[in-house]
């Protein structure tokens, strides 16, 4: 390993704090009931949601290593059962984990 | 300071039944197994956790490490798929704040916005009172953040007892989570177009710049998603 991890760590937290610290900075001059307020609100979850396709279909890590087909109808089947359990976030949670390690480590 | 009534109201959060906290667990054992195994001891995978307190980040930062990536190369990689945390805290924060708060206490307790903390606080707000609503986030970020930073602590400790099936396994824990939990904010048009709008262009984007895709995505995503939510209205 060719840097310092202490470095690598400092570099990794400043570089996750800044967009934290800009954050306070702006909202200080937003209004909770203002259009921009909700444009941000918005924006957060499609940011999020983008991150999170990003992660199921093209992952980092040992992800990777799964079949996208697998990872897919694991995601799919916890989804369906988070809506049959009236959006119980335990069961799809716990089942996605069994379910992926018995999925691929068999196929 | 801070006011405990409200700060242990908010650490408590994290016993509800739809707590993030399996899923920040499970996904910090993997984290703090992988620290263990590209080399990092204790110390490092806790402090790392500590300090950064936001999953991909952490992940990018682990696998530049493997492939000996410079300093540079880790922050602006960081920066840009943490970018996220701006939106999130610009619209959370304008629900936090009140006079009677110094101004000090919004610059730490905003170390706490990471995905989880932010859920909890975006359904909770309203059942507190806006003077105490700092507190009450303070106490909630701290939750989080324990739990974070024990189960890296565990996850560097048991690392030798995980296979690669229990890794791939814990792996999907997260996404999964935030994938229900996505689908259970979408109650309104706006926020059901800013979430599959999300999903899909952030996946379109890849295929430009897979660096960019998050932000590039997510930024066209829910500005289309905000301007045809409000025609809608009108």
């Amino acid at each position: 390993m060719s840097i310092n991890i202490i470095l690598a760590i400092l570099a990794t937290s400043l570089a996750t704090y800044i967009s934290r610290f800009l954050g306070v900075i702006t909202s200080k001059k937003i209004k909770e009931n203002s259009k921009i307020f909700k444009w941000f609100n918005c924006l957060a979850y499609s940011t999020l949601s983008a991150l999170l396709a990003r992660l199921i279909i093209f992952p980092a890590g040992v992800l990777a290593e799964v079949d996208y087909f697998i990872r897919f109808i694991v995601v799919f089947i916890c989804l369906i059962l988070f809506l049959i359990c009236k959006k119980n976030f335990v069961y799809p949670t716990v089942l996605s984990a069994l379910l992926l390690a018995f999925l691929s480590s068999n196929f | 300071m801070i006011n405990t009534k409200y700060f242990l109201k908010g650490l408590f959060c994290i016993k509800s039944a739809n707590s993030p906290a399996i899923a920040l667990f499970a996904s910090f054992i993997a984290i703090g197994a992988l620290f263990k195994s590209i080399g990092l001891n204790i110390n490092e995978s806790v402090f790392s956790t500590f300090l950064t307190y936001a999953l991909p980040g952490s992940l990018i930062m682990a696998e530049s490490l493997i492939v000996g990536a410079s300093l540079l190369n880790i922050f602006l990689a960081v920066w840009l798929v943490n970018a996220r945390l701006y939106p999130m805290t610009v619209s959370l924060f304008p629900l936090l704040t009140h006079k009677s708060q110094p101004k000090l206490k919004y610059y730490l307790a905003c170390h706490f916005i990471a995905v989880s903390a932010w859920l909890i606080m975006k359904e909770n707000y309203k059942s507190v009172e806006r003077r105490y609503r700092l507190d009450y986030w303070i106490g909630v970020g701290a939750a989080n953040l324990t739990v974070a930073v024990s189960a890296t602590a565990l996850g560097f400790f048991i690392a030798d007892y995980l296979n690669k099936d229990m890794m791939i396994g814990l792996a999907i824990v997260n996404p999964v989570y935030f994938t229900c939990v996505m689908v259970g904010a979408m109650k309104t048009i706006q926020m059901s177009l800013a979430v599959i709008l999300g999903s899909v262009l952030g996946i379109l984007f890849y295929f430009i710049s897979p660096e960019w895709c998050i932000l590039l995505g997510g930024f066209t995503a829910g500005t289309l998603a905000f301007f045809i939510g409000e025609l809608n209205v009108n």
